[in-house]
């Protein structure tokens, strides 16, 4: 589904990214981690647009993507969720989803038919129900709980149907109860879309239960890649992110 | 939602009929001409706050299309002798193909390079007016008048005739541009305000709608300063001057930046100030300045924000 070959890309003189080869494949979900700095987040923003990779391939499907615009990539199913939420402040729930269901559908730049189309509507009922926003859906996005906003923004990537769908820390400033029923949430909405989702997370216990496979970066390279039990026990890992007291704490 | 579009439709009417009916009441010339004035600015406004308020591009150089509007369409009258639909037809087409152009170029940049280049093509377009002396008028603008020859038995040199005809172009205007920032595309355009970089990430070309947005904006700014020069029967270089820019940001910041129809309160409020406090000194501009100030300070929402916002908490209070 999803395969970076020989990525590289650098800030001057800082490689973020150096030479990841990755596959991601069809409807599996994936943890992506590492140490602050390790070039996870520029991984996820050379895979959409944000950046346009110094060398190496991106292929969805057969397609290369590599140094397309952000909206291309996304026209051609890739949706992402940011560490911060990143909403519309002045847009209710619903005015947010159903912008981006136009958008998905091309309907965005219509100037002539009243909003919001009719036939928006029952997609964004649909993905208002999938991440619990239906009762909200008439507050304003600005005025959510900082949950609800994180929830809107993977909702809003979800509006687009995507076939991969990228969240950078969907549990990020959650506290613990929270951070379980996020990423219960999420767990569901992979199991009933089945697209292709990939998380950056850093609670290795959430990492550890939900993530089918498990992408370690470091220095802008792959570390390690594997199962849960895999990368719990593999010493690269433990020694640059995991930390020896984790193991010890497992035992 | 049809209904809705009718239910516009109705209102619009209604407003065309008061504005019919309004001279009956308010007799004078100075209410008509109070009117007309007020339909060229209130277009202008709700114009520059379709980038301002609703797509978050503050242009300090809309007086750009004001100013072209009104010298196209003199110019065409004056020079070529065309029928006044064919000169506002090519009028709108010549500011769409400049908003075009200039749009291309100042969208690129943000925040106050924006500001800043499009205040520059306005700049451009005055110094060129008064360079242009053989054509423009050069510092004393267009002298001859503008010929206002009768079509579809509608006589705009008669101050009745032009005072409807005023009227139903702000009614249309504000019908068609308040029907658009309700369109998928209103929408799109308050996602980029808000947040352009999510609005990417959702598929959007952020750069072709912000250069949609330029060239309505740039089209309707432009029937503001034609009304004006059919109004004044000429056009001056002070039509392109960055204090007409200048007007209508007071003129949204008064009225209220974040409702349809602030601009056009907003317009009501400057002109009424520039009528009023003219006549009692001479001190004009201190006076704006300071009435300015206190909008800023104290009622940043402006008058008609103002005025919703507290009606619509005195609702949540009540329920």
């Amino acid at each position: 589904m999803l395969t970076v070959e020989n990525l590289h890309k650098s800030f001057g003189g800082v490689n973020a990214i150096n030479g990841i080869d990755l596959e991601f494949g069809e409807g599996t979900l994936t943890a992506v981690i590492g140490p602050n700095g390790a070039g996870k987040t520029s991984f996820f923003n050379l895979i959409t647009g944000a950046f346009a990779p110094d060398r190496g391939r991106i292929l969805l499907g057969t397609d290369d993507i590599a140094g397309l615009s952000s909206p291309d990539i996304v026209k051609r199913g890739i949706g992402r969720a940011f560490q911060i939420a990143s909403i519309f402040p002045s847009l209710t729930v619903r005015e947010t989803i159903l912008g981006a269901v136009n958008t998905h559908r091309g309907w965005h730049t219509k100037l002539r038919r009243r909003f919001p189309l009719g036939e928006a509507n029952a997609q964004a009922d649909e993905v208002l129900e999938l991440v619990g926003l239906t009762a909200k859906a008439e507050k304003l996005s600005g005025n959510l709980s900082h949950g609800d906003q994180k929830l809107l923004d993977i909702a809003l990537a979800l509006a687009l149907e995507p076939r991969v769908l990228l969240l950078d820390e969907p549990t990020a400033g959650m506290g613990p109860e929270e951070r379980w029923q996020m990423i219960d949430t999420v767990h569901k909405l992979w199991q009933r879309k089945r697209m292709t989702l990939i998380f950056i997370e850093h609670d290795m216990d959430i990492v550890f239960k939900y993530a089918q496979t498990i992408r370690v970066l470091s220095y802008g390279t792959v570390l390690a890649e594997g199962t849960s039990e895999e990368i719990r026990n593999h010493p690269k890992v433990i020694e640059a992110y995991l930390g020896t007291a984790y193991e010890k704490g497992r035992g | 939602m049809r209904s809705t579009v009718w239910l516009d439709i109705v209102i619009a009417v209604a407003a065309m009929a008061v504005l019919l009916l309004l001279p009956l009441v308010f007799p004078g010339k100075a209410f008509s001409d109070f009117m007309i004035r007020l339909s060229a600015f209130a277009i202008f406004a709700t114009s520059l706050n379709l980038l301002v308020g609703y797509t978050g591009l503050v242009s300090f150089g809309h007086g750009l299309f004001y100013g072209l509007g009104a010298y196209s369409f003199a110019l065409m009258m004056q020079k070529l002798g065309t029928s006044i639909p064919v000169a506002f037809v090519a009028t709108v087409g010549v500011s769409a193909v400049v908003a075009t152009v200039v749009g291309a170029i100042c969208i690129r940049l943000k925040e106050i390079y924006f500001s800043f280049l499009t205040l520059a093509f306005q700049m451009l377009l005055h110094s060129i007016i008064i360079a242009w002396t053989p054509l423009t008028g050069g510092d004393q603008g267009l002298t001859g008048g503008v010929p206002r020859p009768p079509f579809l038995g509608i006589r705009l040199d008669d101050p009745q005739h032009l005072y409807i005809f005023c009227c139903a172009v702000l009614v249309v205007s504000l019908f068609i541009m308040w029907h658009l920032v309700r369109s998928p595309f209103g929408y799109t355009m308050r996602m980029i305000r808000d947040n352009p970089r999510r609005a990417e990430f959702l598929g959007v070309h952020v750069w072709r709608v912000r250069l949609l947005a330029f060239v309505v904006a740039g089209v309707f700014g432009s029937v503001g300063g034609l009304l004006m020069s059919l109004f004044v029967s000429s056009a001056y270089p002070d039509f392109a001057y960055w204090t007409v820019s200048g007007e209508a940001v007071f003129m949204i910041l008064m009225g209220g930046i974040s409702v349809f129809f602030g601009p056009l309160v907003g317009a009501v409020m400057l002109l009424l100030l520039n009528d009023v406090v003219t006549r009692v000194t001479e001190h004009y501009s201190l006076m704006l300045g300071i009435i300015i100030l206190c909008f800023a300070l104290g009622l940043r929402k402006g008058l008609l924000g103002f005025v919703l916002w507290a009606w619509a908490r005195r609702r949540a209070t009540a329920n």
